[in-house]
């Protein structure tokens, strides 16, 4: 690190406890399975609500939010933490949307009252916020066509948003729009605003997600999160930080993908013998041991920095999220190799983390992305 | 503040007090840079020499050994800091070396009195050089197939065979090697011990090794009926092989840690010669491919300063585990792709082996280049770590042989 204060990497006691309690309850309640069972059921909500709230209960949601919104204000490292706990089964709750993008818009960008009419209730499980930024054929965030034109009053919404994730559930969506001149700014509107359709799509993932139509949806001025035109900036210091949790997500997920593979290669026998004893095998496996081990620390590192070195966070969210998509992408895909037949199967739970792999690895920028973004922050 | 946090403010004055200017910037603190002492040593900075000297007198030149051998008396977290506060100013250690990073802990662990009263003086004070004699030439990957045969013949014993690799013979005035003392045991791994050997005693023969690039540290050493007193018996007799793989944890952790360098400077040598090649003095290099490969080695080698610190933080003992296996893969194939980089952007510039038409660093650093090509097998080579991995941390079973 520049710098050379290296931030703390280890866990303390409570972070311990956190880890463990997270993990024990993810293994017993959460196992990966459910992601098929939620596909073939054609499940209207996607996930489990009662999991959700039972997981509010233990005050895991409001972990980073503030005690004054009912949270336990404690830091982005302890919400990594869970994170990677609920990434190891890929749960398909709504961590990504409500916690990660729609809950750190408002802590970031929101205005008290807003804060006050959502954070407590996210905290309890209660409400779902998610942010609809993708648009078709659009990869650059300054590039918005959807529309806040002036009215009476405040802002009348046009246009359309893709992937929104959990979008069909939100019970407020914060939505990014071009004003005056092009540049984008956040609004923050109630589902059951006039003129909003929603649309749910099914992607490979099992991550919920819905197109979000707005014909002429108006908006009051104080809907407006953070500044008139500076939604880009907003949206950029949100995107760092669910870019380091979805890393973190990533971690856990490609560890249990690993777990998983190396109990597979010690007791499948082919050849009157484990096939974990094939060196050919061996290399491999360890050369993903040593990509996690990697990536474990610069999680941690990043997850430290928001909390601790706010300077340093554009850069460590490009270089989380850089190697995790790397790393999770290349574990999942030699997880189903060394799996062979049976890890092509649809009855195999270890098929299921290549599409998680595969949809956060063009979520929040592609690798290549954060690396331009890296040179540009190293100056080159 | 806590007792450490304090030690650190200190530590960072004194440095910064006692280490002479013109150190400063100069290298980083690796176990390996800097001084390495001994009595062929030619060494004539006197700022050198004064760094050297107040670091032997202070006891950090050997900061964590015990005082009455002329260490400090410190505790290893205690170490770990002096380390840091000189990385941070970019200061070697006041000695480096094989006898500091590699043999002196051995010694502390599995010597007798005698030996380590009669030894790490020595070593603390820069005054003896050790070298190690492990490789043979048919003993390489291999390493328990050694052959160099060691005879007791009354007080003495008897040496015959050859070592090879064994870096910096030529400089070095000891040298602690592995010899077979029972050629009938059961397994080869079995009937090995570490003997110490001082490099004046008539029958030894040091012969330099040139390599790919040009000049090297290695060396092969000849035994011809070298007698070494019983004495000079490392640890149980035919029980070595215990004591080298121990040693053998100390020289992959110190590899590993010693590629380290400065965080962030593989990176910064390499945009400085894409600079210097490509003619832009600043902004974006030009190239977009180019840039990606830079920014792909950027990363992997703060993941990999990112890593050395968590192992750091979490290791309470100082005896490296299996994740010294893990900084040796890393940090060897982190300084090849440095050099295979810095070789891509220099283009033809990079061709030159001597002579006109090249500039000296880059003549340096194609000779480095070819050199980086030894990290992967020097000191284990990845293959073997990868074995030791599989087996060690990932417990996937043996395979056939």
């Amino acid at each position: 690190m520049t710098g050379h204060t290296t931030p703390s990497l280890l866990f303390n006691d409570e972070q311990k406890l956190l880890s463990k309690t997270a993990h024990e309850f993810v293994q017993r309640r959460a196992p990966v399975a459910r992601l098929r069972a939620f596909r073939d059921g054609k499940d209207e909500v996607g996930f489990s609500r009662e999991l959700w709230s039972e997981m509010a209960d233990l005050g895991w949601l409001g972990l980073q939010i503030p005690q004054e919104h009912g949270g336990l204000g404690l830091g982005f490292f302890d919400l990594c933490i869970l994170l990677e706990e609920t990434g190891r089964e890929l749960m398909p709750e709504p961590f990504v949307s409500t916690l990660l993008l729609g809950a750190q818009a408002l802590l970031l960008g929101g205005t008290e009252a807003q804060k006050k009419a959502l954070l407590s209730g996210i905290s309890a499980g209660e409400k779902l916020v998610s942010l609809a930024y993708e648009e078709r054929g659009s990869r650059d965030l300054h590039r918005v066509e959807t529309v806040a034109r002036p009215c009476e009053d405040g802002f009348e919404i046009t246009g359309e948003k893709i992937q929104v994730l959990d979008g069909h559930l939100a019970d407020a969506i914060i939505v990014s729009a071009a004003t005056g001149g092009g540049a984008p700014t956040l609004f923050l509107i109630d589902a059951g605003a006039k003129g909003l359709t929603t649309t749910r799509q099914v992607r490979i993932d099992g991550q919920g997600a819905a197109i979000l139509r707005f014909e002429g949806v108006t908006v009051p001025l104080d809907s407006m999160v953070g500044e008139l035109g500076k939604g880009t900036a907003l949206l950029q210091l949100v995107f760092d930080r669910a870019a380091i949790g979805l890393a973190a997500h990533m971690l856990g997920a490609s560890e249990q993908a690993f777990a998983d593979t190396l109990a597979y290669l010690k007791e499948r026998e082919q050849f009157d013998a484990p096939i974990g004893s094939f060196q050919a095998l061996q290399h491999r496996a360890v050369a993903l041991y040593v990509e996690i081990a990697l990536l474990r620390s610069v999680v941690l590192a990043g997850a430290r920095v928001i909390d601790q070195q706010p300077e340093e966070v554009p850069r460590f969210a490009a270089l989380a999220k850089g190697l995790a998509s790397e790393t999770f992408l290349h574990v999942a895909k030699e997880a189903i190799q060394m799996h062979g037949g049976i890890g092509m199967t649809d009855e195999h739970d270890i098929g299921l983390y290549i599409k998680r792999a595969q949809a956060t690895y063009v979520t929040f920028g592609e690798p290549s992305q954060h690396r331009r973004r890296w040179a540009e922050l190293n100056g080159y | 503040m806590s007792e450490l946090d304090t030690f650190r403010e200190e530590a960072r004055a004194w440095i910064r007090e006692n280490a002479p200017k013109s150190l400063w910037g100069t290298r980083g603190s690796g176990p390996f840079e800097g001084y390495w002492g001994g009595s062929k040593d030619t060494e004539s900075d006197p700022d050198v020499l004064a760094w050297r000297d107040r670091g032997i007198q202070k006891g950090w030149t050997a900061p964590s050994w015990p005082k009455r051998y002329g260490g400090g008396g410190l505790s290893v977290a205690h170490e770990q800091i002096i380390h840091e506060e000189l990385k941070a100013i970019g200061v070697p250690r006041p000695i480096a070396g094989q006898g500091l990073a590699m043999f002196g802990p051995v010694l502390l662990e599995y010597g007798n009195d005698e030996q380590r009263a009669e030894h790490l003086p020595k070593i603390v004070r820069g005054e003896v050089r050790w070298c190690q004699g492990y490789s043979e030439p048919n003993a390489g990957s291999d390493l328990a197939n050694l052959q160099l045969k060691a005879e007791r013949d009354g007080d003495d014993f008897v040496l015959n065979g050859q070592k090879v690799w064994t870096s910096h013979a030529h400089l070095s005035d000891w040298i602690y090697c592995l010899a077979r003392t029972n050629p009938n045991a059961p397994k080869k791994q079995m009937g090995i011990s570490v003997l110490l050997a001082d490099l004046n005693t008539p029958g030894i023969t040091v012969r330099r090794i040139d390599l790919i690039s040009g000049y090297s540290p290695f060396c092969e050493t000849f035994f011809d009926d070298v007698r070494v007193p019983a004495k000079n018996l490392l640890g149980e007799l035919d029980n070595g092989w215990g004591i080298a793989k121990a040693i053998l944890g100390h020289e992959r952790s110190s590899i590993g840690r010693s590629i380290a360098r400065q965080p962030g400077s593989a990176q910064r040598e390499v945009v400085a010669r894409a600079r210097k090649h490509l003619g832009v003095e600043d902004g974006p290099i030009p190239d977009p491919l180019l840039r990606d490969e830079i920014a792909c080695l950027g990363m992997l080698e703060e993941a990999f300063h990112l890593t050395l610190a968590r192992i750091e933080q979490r290791a309470e003992s100082g005896t490296p585990g299996p994740e010294g296996s893990i900084v040796k893969i890393v940090g060897s194939e982190l300084k090849q792709k440095r050099f295979e980089l810095g070789m891509k952007v220099a283009g033809i510039q990079g061709l030159g082996w001597e002579g006109p038409g090249f500039d000296q660093d880059d003549l340096e650093y194609t000779r480095d280049w070819l050199r980086s090509r030894a990290t992967t097998i020097e000191g284990g080579s990845s293959e073997i770590q990868k074995n030791i991995v599989s087996k060690r941390v990932l417990g996937l079973p043996e395979g056939k042989k």
